[in-house]
């Protein structure tokens, strides 16, 4: 929504070209995901969102259908510039990646089948994958500072946080019963907590 | 595989079993993967059973969505129109979805319910990302590789590194085989 007053960041894009620019560049350093080069860029550096509005429009995209970071795209580039921006974001997003993809595959399939050629690229893969999980442990111990002010109390919320974390990586339910299950157990509650908060005021 | 090739029935293929797909996608494509082998590989016979892992492993490692994934098995199935139709079919419901439910959100941010579901998910989401890191640490038997992942995770949080640097040494690292 371009007109609606949110006026919790400080900065916005000043262009189309831009957000494009923003996203293009953002994407093109997400090595295996995105989310922690995007919360860097657009929290951290350029500003345009806090870490509270870049977390709850986590939130939203999560329990859509679609890729998360490519809904927060389009949520960010609808909130600054209406659907223009929508598109224009998401599409920052996705075109050089997938120039780069292709053109990634289309070398490999004909590069030197060698061993040690195939060694050393299996080698970079892996060393990029243990960083990439280090990336997003960070990002959401950075992330995690606004659950100290939530409305269930900060100690409640990071209890259900790792209730979340205990279900997927001990339980291995699905995700779906997770975001139905907790999530709407957590949505509820806060819900009862928020009503009862205005009551009182 | 060649780049062009002229296979419009390919090409339609393609691009409904991803379109198909879109809706289901919560929590991102990935959660797709078996349901994708099943159409594409062991029904349709689109792609190879070592493509299909290549199109997955090559995508987490390059930068971008992850998503793109889909694109690259559209490329081992029918090239550049494969990819084309195979992320445009995965993308469009989706996305359309997404954006009318934000705009719903968004234009009733002062409703009670609509604060409590924003305020009521983030403890879950901050728990899913966190088992998201979980799951893609290196194993046990790798320490050097786990020291690296923990060093990273240390240093983002921690301080106002560039991640591109990260990475490339990540890579650097691994390419000569020392983690």
């Amino acid at each position: 929504m371009p007109d609606q007053a949110h006026g919790s960041s400080a900065a916005r894009p000043s262009s189309l070209w831009q957000l494009f620019a923003a996203f293009t560049v953002l994407a093109m350093q997400g090595f295996g995901g995105v989310l922690a080069v995007a919360q860097k860029e657009l929290c951290d550096r350029r500003a345009w969102l806090t870490q509270a509005e870049f977390l709850q429009m986590l939130g939203t995209a999560q329990v859509l259908p679609g890729p998360n970071v490519c809904n927060l795209s389009l949520m960010i580039g609808d909130k600054f510039f209406g659907w223009r921006g929508a598109l224009v974001a998401l599409t920052g997003m996705i075109a050089a990646p997938f120039a780069l993809l292709l053109a990634l595959a289309w070398t490999l399939g004909h590069a030197s089948s060698a061993a040690p050629t195939q060694h050393a690229i299996q080698g970079a893969l892996n060393g990029i994958a243990a960083v990439a999980a280090g990336q997003i442990i960070g990002t959401v111990l950075k992330l995690s500072a606004p659950i100290k002010q939530h409305p269930l109390g900060g100690l409640t919320a990071a209890g259900l946080a790792v209730a979340a974390f205990a279900m997927m990586t001990w339980l291995h339910w699905p995700l779906i019963w997770v975001l139905l299950g907790l999530g709407s157990l957590t949505c509820l509650y806060t819900y009862a907590i928020l009503r009862k908060r205005k009551a009182s005021t | 595989m060649s780049t062009w090739v002229w296979a419009p029935d390919v090409w339609w293929t393609l691009f409904k079993h991803f379109f198909a797909l879109s809706l289901l996608s919560i929590g991102g494509a990935i959660t797709l993967v078996p349901d994708m082998h099943r159409r594409l590989v062991l029904t349709d016979h689109l792609l190879s059973d070592a493509d299909f892992t290549a199109s997955i492993a090559l995508a987490q490692a390059a930068p971008g969505p992850n998503v793109l994934f889909v694109a690259l098995m559209g490329w081992y199935s029918c090239g550049l129109m494969g990819a084309t139709a195979s992320l445009l079919g995965v993308m469009i419901p989706s996305t359309t979805l997404a954006l009318a439910a934000s705009r719903w959100v968004s234009t009733r941010k002062h409703w009670v319910g609509v604060h409590a579901f924003q305020e009521g998910m983030t403890p879950v989401t901050v728990g899913l990302l966190l088992a998201t890191g979980w799951l893609l640490m290196p194993s046990v038997q790798n320490p050097k590789a786990l020291a690296v992942s923990a060093l990273v995770a240390l240093l983002v949080w921690r301080t106002k590194i560039r991640l591109i640097w990260l990475v490339l040494g990540g890579a650097f690292l691994g390419g000569l085989g020392i983690i």
